[in-house]
Formats: structure tokens, sequence, C-alpha cells
């Protein structure tokens, strides 16, 4: 790294060289106030640096199209990435004929003694047509945009789906689920405590079969999940990015957000032909010093597998009885350094994961 | 008032009674650098606050750069500049991270792009191109000016306190912002954030309110609204949107105060941290997020309007030609200001607001795309059969409408609430809004300084310099912000210290360290600016009164300073501002304040 910095260095004592040299030049008297040589100059600039900006625009395109996410996970995500690339068309359409139009105009009428510009102050056709013609194809983009929205946040049949919390904190998710009537059980924030981290009421008849989870959740394929968000501390955002999902978790109230997952992480791997691909769940609004590194592991898998092993993990009431689940001090108050935030992060997954 | 009205019915009395003034008062430093009431010094001395600011804000973004590229390797420079407390080793901790991008966004937003921006050209060219002898207030104009002086120290300050900055993000969300429990810099550094802001929302209406009334009430003889330069309709509007936003934005940050300070919950509700239950219940941090955006809307425009007014101003300048629909280009300024305020909601798709609601926001955000593209195409159109001078001013105003394009069609995507439901915080945003209104807006700024240099210091900068300044900054902002859109599609949240976290994020890594190459590479560009203004601010030939062949009125001032601007009389205007290469003229341009010539008619 240290090369790095020699090579700012040296580029830096290189400008500064030229920047001498130039100002030399600052008090050399010259007729006009921009040289005619000077425009030529920088109108053809204008060309060279447009066709290198699209070449520059499309390498872009051509080397990171398949190192972006994959294919969506969820059917919502399918709409999502066919409105997305729907509205690119469109947008790039756009950006590649304006900018060229730009650089063109700019690269063509530069200044000549004896020309003399067109007065040309205005025209209301030119300008209906511009107000027009944007006009009906943002008509389209909205329709079409708000019948995609509409469709992921039309309110679902709670009762047919699996009901499920995301809980965050500083730095860690936990999952609870439903249990085995399904429904997720009252909460208040004051009863949290070392065996009762996510402050369930015990007293509710709902909660004691609900099931906590850290580390990893898994959900089945094929069936629609609700997901109810909650914050400990401060705002948290759920994310994730393969199945197109995002809301966030804001302390004080309980937000929402919902999917059907199409592909298994098994068929996942096959299709990116990645064997290590994992669903993922991260935090997407800043919290705090270890922000970079909430996640949570997301498994999708059939409905047996699924049943198989949320039958392994204990309910809320028996955990009650046994030891506690986790601390609840956040991890952050010990732990100033990150490397130490990171390691806690893993410890407690690893906890879990046993 | 006075003086306007005495041109127009006293013109003897009115040059005899300035002359005097001028004459009698001769300033001594004090009044003449420091407790200026004149509105061309006031100028200089925002532009002077805002290159400092600015300066600080980029070296904190090559530092987090280095971070992002290299994550977690040694830099000796960033021990040098954070200490051994925020960079040990040289690497630099991921509370100084949050920290500097905290401060790099509101230094770059508040400090730069609005108190830089508009104090600097607000001033300069209202009174000049509106034909008055200074601002309608010239005290409240240097209190403008000494409130964001002490804004900007309180906010350098708080890089220097024990705890760190504020660290939130420039958007200083609650609960986080609120609880220094949930991290350092929500302690004294937060404090300081919201007493440096509140002191700033003073300036900017001292200053706002002063360019609204001069604007309406001190414009010469004949220079009627429709004959304004397109910089003082730009001006005007947004001056009036910072009247009727900033003090939400007070409001918001008072509540806060108030949660923090004295135990109320505004924003505030069930919150369990460090061990401890807090009393607070029946707060709402999404109130905050209203309260914020509905300032930090209209701000985008408070930071572009003043940018595209000037870009306005020099195309048609530098083109020689009549700037195209300048009714349209009004019209356009007023939609997008109208707008403005019903969109916040754009910023919270995803906060958990019912999606109805987030449907309307969709509608309204997606119309201002309408006057934008207006404005686009008639820049262009202007461009199209000019006789066109690539003075650096020109070419940052041309870098600026191909930013303005670049970066908005992005904000098509964005403003989509279900496209944004993926995208929402992630670098694609980051992208969007550099290129659109960071780019853009800096553009408008840099060309305004090369364009106005001659009457701000009465020499001129070096084009060479000026040149070498665009084409590096040019390639620079699409080298760092058009890849960073796929880092963003590739799902990276932003504000995130490293990367490493997440093998899926290895993808599109070696982007960031091109991001950062060219970032390096920008801000040596920048050396060069500075280099060439100090140095001309000395050394530079002297500038003749009307270099460009300008039409507007600032250009038949006399190009030394004086109190008053002009030594006679107020010049009267008969024309437009863009009569240039007019049919049946000798020359390609007609200052406004020549009278029509016989059976001269004023087409636009």
């Amino acid at each position: 790294m240290i090369y790095i910095v020699i090579l700012i260095g040296i580029l830096a004592f290189w400008q500064l060289i030229k920047v001498y040299e130039y100002a030399t030049i600052i008090n050399g008297s010259k007729e006009e106030t921009v040289s005619e040589s000077d425009t030529r100059f920088n109108a053809k600039m204008m060309m060279v640096f447009c066709v290198a900006f699209f070449v520059f625009c499309i390498w872009n395109f051509w080397m990171y199209q398949d190192k972006l996410l994959p294919h969506a996970g969820s059917e919502n995500g399918e709409d999502l990435d066919l409105l997305f690339n729907f509205n690119m068309v469109i947008i790039g359409f756009v950006f590649f004929v304006v900018n060229a139009v730009l650089f063109y105009f700019a690269s063509k009428y530069y200044y000549r003694k004896d020309n003399k510009a067109t007065f040309f102050a205005h025209s209301s056709k030119l300008e209906m047509i511009w107000t027009i013609v944007p006009a009906i194809v943002l008509t389209v983009i909205i329709i079409y945009g708000l019948k995609v929205w509409n469709h992921i946040t039309a309110p679902i049949n709670e009762k047919e789906s699996i009901q499920m919390e995301l809980y965050a904190q500083q730095f860690a998710w936990t999952a609870r689920y439903g249990g085995k009537d399904n429904v997720l059980g009252k909460t208040n924030y004051r009863l949290i405590a070392d065996n009762n981290p996510l402050a369930l009421v015990a007293e509710d008849p709902n909660a004691g079969d609900d099931k906590l989870v850290k580390g990893e959740f898994h959900i089945p394929i094929g069936k629609m999940v609700q997901f109810k968000l909650r914050s400990r501390d401060v705002i948290h955002s759920a994310f994730m990015p393969h199945f197109r999902a995002q809301m966030n978790c804001v302390p004080g109230m309980e937000t929402e957000m919902h999917f059907v997952p199409k592909y298994t992480t098994a068929q996942m791997r096959e299709m990116t032909k990645n064997p290590k691909f994992n669903y993922i769940l991260l935090c997407n609004k800043i919290c705090g010093a270890a922000h970079y590194n909430m996640q949570m592991d997301i498994i999708v898998e059939s409905k047996e597998d699924y049943n198989k092993w949320l039958a392994t993990k204990k309910t809320f009431s028996e955990s009650l009885t046994a030891e506690p689940v986790a601390t609840t001090e956040p991890a952050k108050e010990e732990m100033k350094k990150d490397t130490a935030i990171t390691a806690t992060v893993e410890e407690v997954k690893v906890e879990e994961k046993k | 008032m006075d003086h306007a009205h005495d041109t127009h019915t006293h013109e003897g009395h009115d040059h005899g009674h300035d002359a005097h003034a001028h004459h009698h008062e001769e300033p001594g430093f004090w009044t003449k650098y420091i407790f200026s009431e004149d509105h061309k010094m006031i100028s200089r001395q925002f532009l002077l606050t805002a290159i400092f600011m600015g300066v600080l804000a980029m070296m904190m973004s090559i530092f987090f750069r280095l971070q992002l590229a290299w994550p977690g390797e040694s830099f000796p420079i960033l021990n040098y500049f954070l200490g051994d407390k925020w960079a040990p080793g040289g690497v630099m901790s991921p509370d100084m991270y949050l920290a500097l991008v905290t401060i790099h966004g509101t230094i770059m937003v508040f400090f730069v792009l609005t108190g830089g921006l508009s104090g600097t050209f607000s001033n300069l060219l209202i009174p000049l191109q509106v034909g008055a002898r200074d601002m309608a207030s010239g005290f409240l104009n240097m209190l403008s000016y000494w409130f964001f002086f002490i804004s900007s120290v309180i906010m350098f300050a708080s890089l220097f306190i024990e705890d760190g900055p504020a660290s939130a993000g420039w958007t200083i969300y609650p609960p986080l912002s609120a609880l220094p429990q949930a991290i350092p810099g929500s302690g004294l550094g937060m404090t300081l954030w919201l007493v440096s802001m509140s002191l700033f929302v003073v300036s900017s209406l001292l200053g706002s309110l002063n360019y609204i009334v001069t604007v309406i009430n001190l414009r010469t003889k004949g220079m009627t609204f429709t004959r304004l330069p397109l910089t003082v309709w730009a001006f005007l509007v947004t001056a009036i949107l910072g009247v009727l936003s900033f003090p939400v934005l007070f409001s918001a940050v008072l509540l806060l105060i108030f949660d923090r300070s004295f135990g109320t919950s505004f924003y505030l509700s069930d919150i369990f941290i460090s061990g401890q239950a807090l009393e607070q219940t029946g707060g709402s941090p999404i109130l905050f997020q209203h309260l914020f955006w509905f300032l930090g809307h209209p701000e985008v425009y408070i930071v572009l309007l003043p940018a595209l007014g000037i870009t306005s101003e020099i195309i048609a300048t530098m083109s020689r030609k009549p700037i195209f629909g300048y009714r349209a280009m009004i019209g356009s300024i007023l939609a997008i200001a109208f707008l403005s305020f019903i969109v916040w909601g754009h910023h919270m798709f995803v906060t958990g607001m019912n999606p109805f609601l987030g449907s309307v926001f969709v509608f309204t955000t997606l119309l201002i795309a309408i006057p934008s593209a207006v404005k686009a195409f008639n820049y262009i159109t202007t461009l199209w059969k000019g006789n066109l001078i690539m003075s650096p001013a020109m070419l940052f105003a041309i870098g600026l409408v191909s930013t303005f394009v670049t970066g908005g069609v992005t904000g098509i995507i964005l403003a989509d609430s279900a496209l944004d439901i993926p995208l929402h915080d992630t670098y694609f945003v980051v992208a969007h809004f550099h290129i659109v209104m960071g780019a853009s807006a800096i553009f408008g700024m840099f060309a305004g300084v090369y364009h106005w240099f001659p009457r701000m210091f009465g020499r001129m900068m070096s084009n060479k310099l000026g040149y070498v300044h665009f084409w590096v900054t040019f390639i620079a902002v699409y080298g760092v912000f058009f890849p960073m859109h796929f880092i963003g599609l590739s799902g990276v949240p932003r504000r995130y210290y490293s990367n490493e976290a997440f093998a899926m994020f290895d993808n599109t890594h070696d982007l960031n360290v091109i991001i950062t190459g060219f970032a390096i590479f920008g801000a040596i560009a920048q050396v060069v600016f500075v280099f060439n203004f100090f140095f001309s601010v000395y050394k530079g030939k002297r500038a003749t009164q009307n270099p460009w062949n300008s039409n507007t009125l600032e250009w038949t001032a006399p190009v030394e300073h004086l109190h008053g601007n002009w030594p006679g009389s107020l010049p009267e205007v008969y024309r437009w501002p863009y009569d240039y290469s007019k049919p049946g003229k000798d020359e390609d341009f007609v200052p406004q304040n020549i009278p029509l010539s016989p059976g001269e008619v004023e087409n636009h």
C-alpha cells in the first residue's frame, strides 16, 4: 500500500510541475479571451470523450452483467426484474441518444470568426413535442410500475401464509416462527431478559409455541411467507437482495413484507453454478459500528425438510425453563474494536448452529 | 428601494449622493474585508469558505475510498490525518468511516452546494444583474455570512472532539442520532452538528429573504420579470424554496434536540439499549423522516437550480445564441420548484409507509421528469447551430447537461416504488444522486467561478489550466460514479465499512478499486483548480470590462469594485438578456441597456 501512496505522491508532484509550466502562460498576453485553437481543440475533445465514455459504459455492462445479483428467488422478484429491464431499455436509449446529440452539437458548432449563430429563440412546436413525448412515456412507466407495486404490497391472507418475525438489534438478527398455531405472540419491550430476548409476553397463549432461531432460518419453497419486522434499538432494514425484498425495522412499530420463494437453495446453487451460494438477510440501514456485518443465512428447502428442521427447535416456553438463548447485552458494549464485534457475531452464529 | 426610486426621478441627485457617500466612507480593513456589507465582498467570503470546506470534504471522500478499495490495508496517510485513535496502524476504524461519510455528505450538501453556491452567486449576481446598488439589506447580508461562518467553524471543530463527529449518516435518522449508547458520534459530535445546522438555517433564511426582496423590489427601470436573466430567476426560486423548507429542518432538529437532551419522545419509542429499557414511548422515528425530507427534497433543487441558472446564462452567452425557450425555462423552474415540495415520500418507500401513499409519491416524482427533460432539450437546442466558444465555463456547462441527463434517467428507476425496494440504500442510489445532484451542481459552481471570476476579482483565470481541470474532473466523475451503479445492482448497501463480510460482494470488488483510482485522479485535478484560482487572484491577466461579450448588466459596471456598483446613475434596461446574434445587428451581442433601434422588435 505504500506503493500506492508513493504513486499518488508522484502523480501529485508531476501535476504540480505541469501547473507551474502552465502558470507561466497565464501572464502571456493574448488577443482573444479564448483562442480559436483552444475552442477547436476542446470541441474535438467532446467527440473523443463521447466515444470513450460510451465504450467505457458498454464495457461496464459487458463485464458485469453476469456478476450482478443472480436470477430472482421469488415471484415478486421476477416481476421486478422484468420491470427493471423494461425501464432500463427506455432510459438506456434516452441516455445514449441525448448524450450523443449533446456531444455531437458541442463538437460540431464550435466558433469560427466568419460564422454567425442562428437566432432561434423558441418554437412552440418543438417544445410541445418534448413535453408531450416524455409525458406519454412516463405515463407508461408509472402505470406499469404501480401495477407491480400494488401486486407486491397487496394485503395477503395471513392465515394461509407462514407467520414469521425478523427481529433486529445491534448487530444481529433473530427470527421467530409463529409455531403450531401460526400466530406470533404479543410482545412488550420492557420484558427483555436473558431468557426472553424478544420480549414475548409469556401469559399470551399464542406466545408459548413460538420458536426463536439465530444464525440461519429456513423457509419452504412455494409457500407465502409473511415477515413481521421489529427492532430493539435503532432503525435497521431487513434486506434480502436475492428475493428483491426489503423493509425497514423501526423501533416502536411493526412493519411487514411477504413473498413466495420460488427456488430452493439447492436449485439456486445449480443455477448460479456456485456451490457456496446462500440466500442472505442483511442490514441495509446505517445502525452503528458493525452495520456492515449484520447478517443471517436463509435456507429455502422442501416443505418436508423445513418441517423436519423446525421440529428440532425449542419452543419459547421450553426455552424459558432451559438456559438463556442469548445475552440481553448487545455485543457492542464490551467490544469496541470492530474485529472483536465480527468475532462476537460469528460466535453467536456458531453457537446457534450447534 | 430608495436608490431605484432615485434613479427614476432624480438621476442627478442620485449620482451626487453616491459619489458623496463613496468619498466620505473610505472603508478600513475591517469594514472592507471582514465585516463588509458589500454584496461583492460577501460573495467572495462565501466562495472562499466554500472552497475550504469543499477541499476538506473531498479529502474525506478520498480517505474512505481508500478503505473501500483496500479494506483493512494500512495507509500511513490515514494515520497521519486521523491519528492513532481513529486509524491505528493506518487502518481506519469503523466508527471513523461512518463519521467521514456523514461529515462528507453534510459539508458537500449544505456548506459547499447550498451555502457556497447560492451564497456566492446569488450575492454576486442578483444586485448586479437586476441593476441594484446592493442587496436590500446589507446588514442582514453580512449577518448571513457570519452565521454561515460560525456554523462552518462549529462543524469543523466537531472533527476534533474525543468521541468523534456525528456519524449517523448525513440524514441523521433517530434513534441512531438520538442515542449516544448506539454510536459514539451521537454524543457531543451530534450536539455540535445540530447546533451548527441550526445556525446554518439562520444564515440561509437571512440570505434567502434578502435575495427575494432584492429581486422583487430593487430591479432597475425596465427590468421586468420577463427580462430577468435566467440566473436571477433560478436564484429567486431557490431562495423561495429555502425560506419554505429550511424552517422545517429546523423544527426537525429542534425536536431531536428535545429528545436528546430533555427526555421527550417525539421520535423515540419502545427502545431497549445497553441493557436498559428507555422510558420514551409513543414517538415515531418516521416523523423525523417526513420532516427531514420535507426539507431534504427541495434541498436537492436548492442545490441544483442555481447551477442550472448559471448554465443557462453561460450556454447562451458562449453559444452566441439566445437561450432556447426562455419562457419554457422559467416555467420549468417554477414547475420543478412546486413539485419538489410534494415528492419527499420517495425517500421512504420501504419505511413501512402506507403503500397507497407510496403510489402517490411515485406519480408526483415522475412528473418532475417532464420539466427536467424540457430543460435538458432546451440546452441542447441552444447549442444547435450556435457559434460555441469553448471557455472553461462553457465546458463545465456542457458537462452539467451531460451529468444532469445521465443522473436524471436513473432517477426514473428509483422513483418507481417497486424498483426502489431492491435498490433502496444501495450504491445505485449513491451513484444516482452523486451524478445528478453532486456533479451537476459542482459543475455549475465551477462554471460560475470561471465565468464570473473577472467580475469578482478583476482578473482572468488561466484557460489552459481550466481545460486540464475540466477534462480530468469530467473523466473522473464518470469514472467514479458510472461503475458505481453496477455495485449497487449487485446488492451492495451504502455506508458499509467493508464488503468483505459477504462473499457475494466479491464479484464487483474490482470496480471499487477502479472507482478509487478515478477518485484520486479527480482529486488531483482540484489541486490544479485551487492553484489556478489563487494564482489568478493575484497574478492573473487583467480583465476587460466585458470579457465574454455578454448582454447582462453586471458587465456594464466598471471592473474595479465600488460600493454601489455603478459610478453614475443605474443602467436602464430595454430588452431581454439573450439578444445574441440578432439579425440586423453588426455585433453578435446587444447588452440589455442598449435601447431598441427604430423599427426593432423585442422578440422572445
